[in-house]
């Protein structure tokens, strides 16, 4: 049997999340490590294999084009888990609460008194003119005052071994049931491992997701849907488990009416009310008649049955406001603000080019910066200054120059990385993680995340679209791991 | 249920059983080609013909041959009714209303797609022996069917599904009775000779009939095999009985809407009763194919009317 080892195993010029800088296990991977290297190489790359054919066989795939006869892909699930200990993790869930419980407020702030901006502590052109800016949302006050009740932030782990947070996923964040799916695999994978570990369960998401659903409606048990564009959107896997998980109907907007100003479904028994939506669809498409005229995803009238406050959408539309890339920037500031505390969970340094002191920084440093424009999004706008000819980076001045506050900018931050499965051996690759946060009566937060993984080496685009990956994410229960 | 649900249920187990029943068809014809005397040729023409897509065959592939024949029926993407296009729909269908079905509902459809998709990549009609293929796809129909009836509750989703499976069902049975009209004889002489009847229990033997028509009935005879797969009140297969049991499931769901009887019940209702009291005699003396046909175009009739029963909701709404 060919043994498997890590003595090759490279963890130079990274933060890696198994092993130290001295190349040794952290106590957190120990016993993984141990059970590894019992396994062998064939027995592991059989394991590997099983789960390939498992996520096919539940239909774990996602379209790559917009019609039936398209390919299917998966997202390759790598068998070697990224073990999270707890002393992390608590470190993580506290900054997370702060961070949705600061976002939940000002979001309120801007479609209502807008303190933040009379404060002076957020520019006002930066919101008000912003696309993500609901006119319509103005003056509402959705139950408990809560916006976004279905969070998925990503973070990162740097060279410094700190979390940072990347990007806010406020709208419609996606991947949730691979946390879910990836788990049920590992545990037929390592059945051993979780007892010994203490890795602590994800199992009650969809519980916890339908409780905190419910509980924002009147009415119990609330007829709960999930409305999602139909079976060629990518994360229609997702929609229909979630619904199928939490036992609420999976509706697409054909299947809704809405007469006076109330929501049904269009049953074989005539019109059922429907009273809390968990949308899967972006604002712009919820409904014909206020937002995009030639939605033919959402329902017209949604939208003034839940200004009626007839049904609860969620999560509510405007959330995109507080996700903005400029926004992001003044984050710690508006915690600061809201809450009087320091941020917990910190933002990579950004560098708002709006502000004279950090122009300047950013116009000398520029070859070591990643600039982006806050209204694009999708990698567009960006320059990546390590990567970038110095005309890319004269044009860019230029752009800045010309108009600061379009544009902020980064420091590179390498990402830490995990031991992965590649081509029969194992090395490292980059990996974020994104955890779930619940939003209802309180926050919750459940032990587990979606972890991407750049699988192509040296790679840190770890989106699904470009070679990127998943893993299933351990959170270990407090055993002084 | 969703009127949305209740149509792609409908749908997916139509699609499913047109699946196992081209299995059936070519095994029609395997089974016919390993009773032929030596000196006739195999014939795959009737085959096309009785799917109702003959015009489509020839302007595909031209003239007939073996080998385009099951490639037209069993793989070919511009044929909305091969086994591939079907199982391709019964699975999108499967997937839009994945959490009403059981998740081994759900996988056993989805292994039946990538077996089909296997098949097709793997070019499986130009096998020597092809037949073991499509045993293969009906007994993974089978054990679908199995895996529904063990795991599924008995709520108006069953029944829809239940009424897509029946009435496909006796369309495709009624259409390989209608195989050997189209199968041609060496000479007029021949009705009731051996080769004849060779003919005819292959028939019996593709729609699985033959053990329980021999049990029933014993003596071969054409007029006694079209009385079982037409007429006969018990066997599952016989058109007769696929009207019952779609009748049966159709009333659970009116009667779980408060009893009324819609057009749809009546019109089944009317074409089911019209078997019952039918005799096979009178079949064959007004023709067998042209009764066969008249049936079919019946039965869609009922079919485009199911669909008032999954869409009701704008008279609810007049009601209120």
């Amino acid at each position: 049997m060919s043994k498997l080892g890590f003595s090759k195993y490279d963890t130079k010029g990274y933060y890696d999340e198994m092993f130290d800088e001295h190349n040794n296990v952290r106590p957190h991977y120990a016993l993984f490590k141990e059970r590894l290297e019992q396994i062998g190489k064939k027995k592991l790359n059989f394991l590997q294999h099983s789960t390939d054919r498992a996520q096919l066989s539940i239909g774990m795939t996602f379209n790559v084009y917009n019609d039936n006869q398209g390919i299917e892909r998966i997202l390759p699930l790598d068998v070697i888990p990224r073990i999270i200990n707890s002393k992390d993790w608590d470190f993580l869930e506290r900054g997370l609460k702060q961070r949705i419980y600061a976002l939940n407020l000002l979001i309120d702030d801007l479609y209502n008194e807008q303190r933040v901006i009379k404060d002076k502590i957020i520019p006002k052109e930066l919101v008000l003119s912003s696309t993500t800016y609901l006119k319509q949302c103005i003056g509402l006050k959705p139950p408990e005052n809560v916006w976004c009740h279905i969070t998925g932030t990503d973070l990162i782990r740097g060279d410094d071994g700190q979390f940072y947070v990347l990007e806010d996923n406020l709208r419609c964040p996606s991947g949730v049931s691979y946390m879910l799916e990836n788990r049920e695999i590992l545990k037929r994978t390592f059945p051993e491992l979780f007892e010994k570990l203490n890795v602590r369960t994800v199992y009650d998401y969809s519980h916890v997701l339908r409780d905190m659903l419910d509980s924002l409606s009147p009415n119990h048990p609330a007829t709960i849907a999930v409305l999602s564009p139909g079976i060629n959107n990518s994360a229609y896997f997702e929609h229909s488990y979630l619904a199928q998980q939490m036992g609420a109907e999976l509706v697409e907007g054909r299947d809704l009416v809405v007469r006076n100003d109330f929501v049904y479904m269009i049953t074989t028994k005539g019109l059922q009310r429907v009273d809390v939506i968990y949308r899967r669809i972006d604002d712009d498409y919820l409904d014909p008649l206020v937002f995009r005229k030639d939605s033919m995803l959402g329902t017209p009238g949604l939208f003034r049955a839940y200004q009626k406050g007839n049904v609860v959408l969620v999560n509510a539309p405007g959330t995109g406001v507080a996700d903005d890339k400029a926004v992001y920037a003044y984050i710690p500031r508006i915690i600061k603000y809201f809450l009087g505390e320091d941020i917990i969970l910190p933002n990579v340094q950004t560098f708002i080019c709006d502000e004279e002191k950090d122009l300047k920084y950013v116009l000398d440093n520029i070859k070591n910066l990643v600039v982006k424009q806050t209204d694009a999004s999708g990698g567009y706008g960006m320059l990546i200054g390590p990567k970038s000819t110095k005309k890319e980076q004269t044009e860019f001045i230029k752009k800045i120059k010309k108009n600061p506050r379009n544009y902020i900018a980064q420091p590179m931050i390498n990402l830490s990385r995990v031991p992965t499965l590649s081509g029969g051996a194992i090395e490292g690759r980059h990996v974020d993680l994104r955890p779930y946060v619940l939003y209802g009566k309180e926050i919750k937060i459940i032990p587990g995340a979606l972890t991407r993984v750049a699988l192509k080496q040296g790679s840190i685009v770890v989106n699904s679209s470009q070679g990127g990956g998943s893993k299933d994410t351990w959170v270990l229960g407090n055993n002084n791991l | 249920m969703l009127s949305r649900v209740a149509d792609s249920i409908y749908w997916m187990n139509r699609y499913i059983e047109r699946v196992e029943n081209y299995a059936r068809f070519m095994d029609v014809n395997f089974n016919l080609s390993l009773e032929l005397p030596p000196d006739v040729s195999e014939q795959w023409k009737p085959l096309v013909v009785t799917t109702g897509d003959w015009e489509l065959y020839k302007s595909l592939h031209g003239k007939i041959d073996k080998n385009k024949a099951i490639y037209f029926l069993g793989f070919d993407e511009n044929n909305p009714n091969s086994i591939y296009n079907c199982i391709l729909n019964a699975r999108e269908n499967a997937r839009a209303i994945r959490p009403e079905i059981t998740k081994e509902v759900w996988e056993q459809i989805n292994y039946l797609f990538y077996l089909v998709k296997e098949g097709k990549e793997k070019k499986s009609w130009q096998r020597k022996y092809p037949r073991t293929f499509f045993i293969e796809i009906k007994k993974g129909c089978q054990l679908l069917y199995g895996i529904f009836a063990a795991t599924i509750s008995r709520t108006d989703a069953y029944h829809f599904g239940q009424i897509g499976q029946m009435i496909e069902r006796a369309d495709k049975t009624s259409r390989v009775l209608d195989v050997k009209y189209h199968i041609l004889l060496p000479a007029p002489e021949a009705v009731g000779s051996p080769l004849d009847l060779v003919q005819w229990s292959a028939l019996l033997k593709s729609v699985s009939a033959y053990d329980m028509y021999r049990k029933k009935n014993g003596k071969l005879t054409s007029q006694g095999i079209a009385d079982f797969l037409i007429l006969d009140k018990e066997f599952p297969r016989s058109m007769l009985r696929c009207l019952i049991n779609a009748e049966q499931s159709l009333k659970k769901i009116s009667g779980s809407n408060g009893g009324n009887s819609n057009n749809s019940e009546k019109q089944l209702g009317m074409l089911r009763s019209q078997l019952e009291f039918a005799d096979v005699n009178n079949i064959f003396t007004s023709g067998l194919h042209e009764y066969l046909e008249n049936f079919q175009g019946k039965l869609n009739d009922v079919s485009a009317i199911i669909f008032d029963t999954i869409y009701s909701f704008d008279d609810v709404i007049d009601k209120k």
